[in-house]
């Protein structure tokens, strides 16, 4: 089994000339020299390459939208601000192979002709920082970077930005507030990032995976692409499995693989003593799946179908040991954390979600608690907020009441939590 | 009073922007990097320097949880309390350290040693729970090795 984007990932990474052994800047090669800008872009759209950072949007069709035919300056920005709870697989391709994800930067501002780009990386990934600084610099050392790219007419800069926090600067637009120095709430859209973006110019905002994924589509072609998913959605993806299994970790594997394979063979089934209730197919802002869903194939249209998100592809599991209103409320005291603010149903919704599940647990939950629940998660779902915060949010909660209802229940009529769990 | 290198270190990534306030997040990156904190006259200082308002300097410095806008310890542990470090016990972890520090969230140790942080999901999952102290990463954790830990950081 081909693993494209995995199986030059060491610790430490490869440098560039070890990546340049192993078939490393190839495709960059190829598409500054011998390509022109929209046949790359045409080449990833037939491809039929779709985002990796949660939303599974045609990347081909994003740089689409990119003005072609507009002076002054475009950018590219990796979104390396893996923040959503549970989600694990850009840090593992950040410090395992830099290189690549440059060498896909390259490639992918090439076509659409941006003249800067960058790295938005969170944070905490400290090891990441260094790893990527260093294969920036060697980048320009050896001319993939800077002016004139491989004597060719085509320039461009690679800076690393690292985040101070917070979880909307993974949201594509508030990002690039963040990346202007501004406060990281998000845009209205239209105008799109594509066509008005980082100080106003052109930008496309890719997943550190997307991109990742850029060179290799470049060198073998579409049809390869397509050759390596179980489903229509073409490529391999980094799936994670994280809770109380036997071998919690991320594997690439062909898109479309089901939640068993991943959960019994690969994550290696649960811990002795521990039974599966539920899953987070895709990260904290996913609908929960259950045991009747395990034969559901994780791509895009496989995870909807069955009432989720395929998100970020790293799963947390929920297991019978673990109160289900003690994991919603973590989740919702993270979303109400990490609202901006901005506008009101988020803002003051998500408190109030995370407060009445804290009087559930506590002990101190209402009959009326599980219907006002309900009506939250209608009233902060999609259409009513700015962004996809709390609609994301609202995921969880109304899988749980739908899935784990009896466990809601219970915490009310016993005026306990029988987990003999506590929140603190 | 920013010191020179302070405002030689800002104003280089002012050259790097197309308008100054665009240096905003990285000016009080700065400031917090050379104090540990940034003060209300830190704000003031990054707002001179960027032509921009205190109060929008702070707006931005109190948006972001990593900016600190009031005095921290030496050492600062961020405890991850996101969900798969809670199905895997972060609170037992949050109790040894109470424990250990005699502080809470938000606080720091009278000695001005430790400054104890809850932080959003810190990406090692497979790994959970995990901490960061400063720039060090520490995963697979269970509360009797966290008294080892701390020792390191004086």
């Amino acid at each position: 089994m081909e693993r494209p984007l995995t199986q030059h990932i060491t610790f430490p990474p490869l440098g560039l000339r070890q990546y340049e052994a192993v078939g490393g800047y190839q495709a960059a090669r190829k598409a500054i020299r011998h390509m022109t800008p929209p046949e790359v872009t045409a080449l990833v759209k037939e491809s039929n390459l779709k985002g990796r950072g949660g939303a599974g949007f045609s990347t081909g069709m994003k740089w689409s939208f990119v003005p072609m035919d507009v002076s002054g300056p475009k950018y590219l920005v990796a979104n390396a601000d893996e923040m959503e709870p549970g989600t694990f697989k850009d840090r593992w391709l950040l410090e395992g192979n830099p290189h690549q994800l440059i060498e896909g930067m390259i490639v992918s501002a090439f076509a659409i002709q941006a003249t800067e780009s960058f790295v938005f990386l969170r944070w905490a990934y400290k090891a990441a920082a260094e790893e990527i600084r260093k294969a920036i610099q060697e980048a320009y050392d050896a001319g993939y970077l800077g002016k004139n790219i491989l004597g060719s007419d085509y320039s461009l800069d690679m800076h690393l930005h690292t985040g101070v926090g917070r979880y909307m600067c993974g949201e594509e637009t508030a990002l690039l507030n963040s990346l202007e120095g501004k406060r990281a709430t998000p845009r209205a859209k239209p105008p799109f990032p594509q066509v008005s973006g980082l100080f106003g110019k052109p930008t496309i905002v890719n997943n550190v995976e997307t991109l990742s994924y850029i060179p290799h589509i470049v060198n073998k072609g579409a049809a390869w692409f397509q050759s390596l998913s179980h489903t229509a959605d073409g490529g391999t993806k980094i799936y994670g499995v994280s809770g109380k299994v036997n071998k919690p970790g991320a594997w690439e594997l062909p898109m479309g693989v089901t939640m068993r394979e991943l959960i019994e063979e690969h994550a290696g089934g649960m811990k002795n003593g521990y039974r599966f209730r539920g899953v987070l197919p895709g990260g904290a802002s996913t609908d929960f799946l259950v045991e009747e869903h395990m034969d559901v194939k994780m791509d895009f249209a496989g995870v909807a179908a069955a009432g989720s998100r395929l998100g970020t592809g790293t799963m947390v599991v929920l297991d019978d040991q673990t109160c289900p209103v003690g994991f919603v409320h973590n989740l919702e005291h993270f979303f109400a954390q990490e609202s901006c603010g901005f506008c009101t149903p988020c803002r003051e919704g998500l408190p109030w979600t995370e407060k009445l599940l804290w009087a559930i647990e506590q002990g101190q939950g209402r009959e009326e608690d599980l219907a006002l629940l309900a009506s939250h998660a209608t009233l902060l779902g999609p259409g009513n907020t700015f962004c996809a915060l709390a609609p994301g949010a609202m995921e969880p909660l109304q899988s749980a009441l739908k899935y784990f209802r009896d466990d809601f229940e219970r915490h009310i009529k016993e005026q306990k939590c029988p987990y003999g769990d506590h929140i603190h | 009073m920013l010191t020179t290198s302070e405002k030689e270190q800002i104003e280089q990534e002012i050259r790097q922007v197309p308008v100054k306030k665009a240096a905003c997040i990285e000016a009080l990156k700065i400031v917090q990097q050379h104090r540990r904190w940034v003060s209300d006259e830190g704000i003031r200082d990054v707002a001179d320097i960027l032509e921009m308002s205190p109060e929008e300097v702070d707006s931005v410095a109190t948006f972001y949880n990593l900016i600190f806008r009031q005095p921290v310890g030496r050492h600062i542990i961020l405890l991850c309390d996101s969900i798969s470090c809670y199905v895997m016990g972060f609170r037992d972890l949050h109790r040894q350290l109470v424990n250990l520090l005699g502080i809470q969230y938000g606080q720091t140790t009278p000695d001005g040693r430790f400054t104890l942080l809850p932080n959003p999901c810190l990406g090692t999952c497979d790994h959970a729970p995990a901490l960061m102290v400063d720039q060090d990463l520490y995963r697979d954790l269970a509360p009797d090795v966290l008294e080892n830990i701390l020792a390191k950081y004086t």
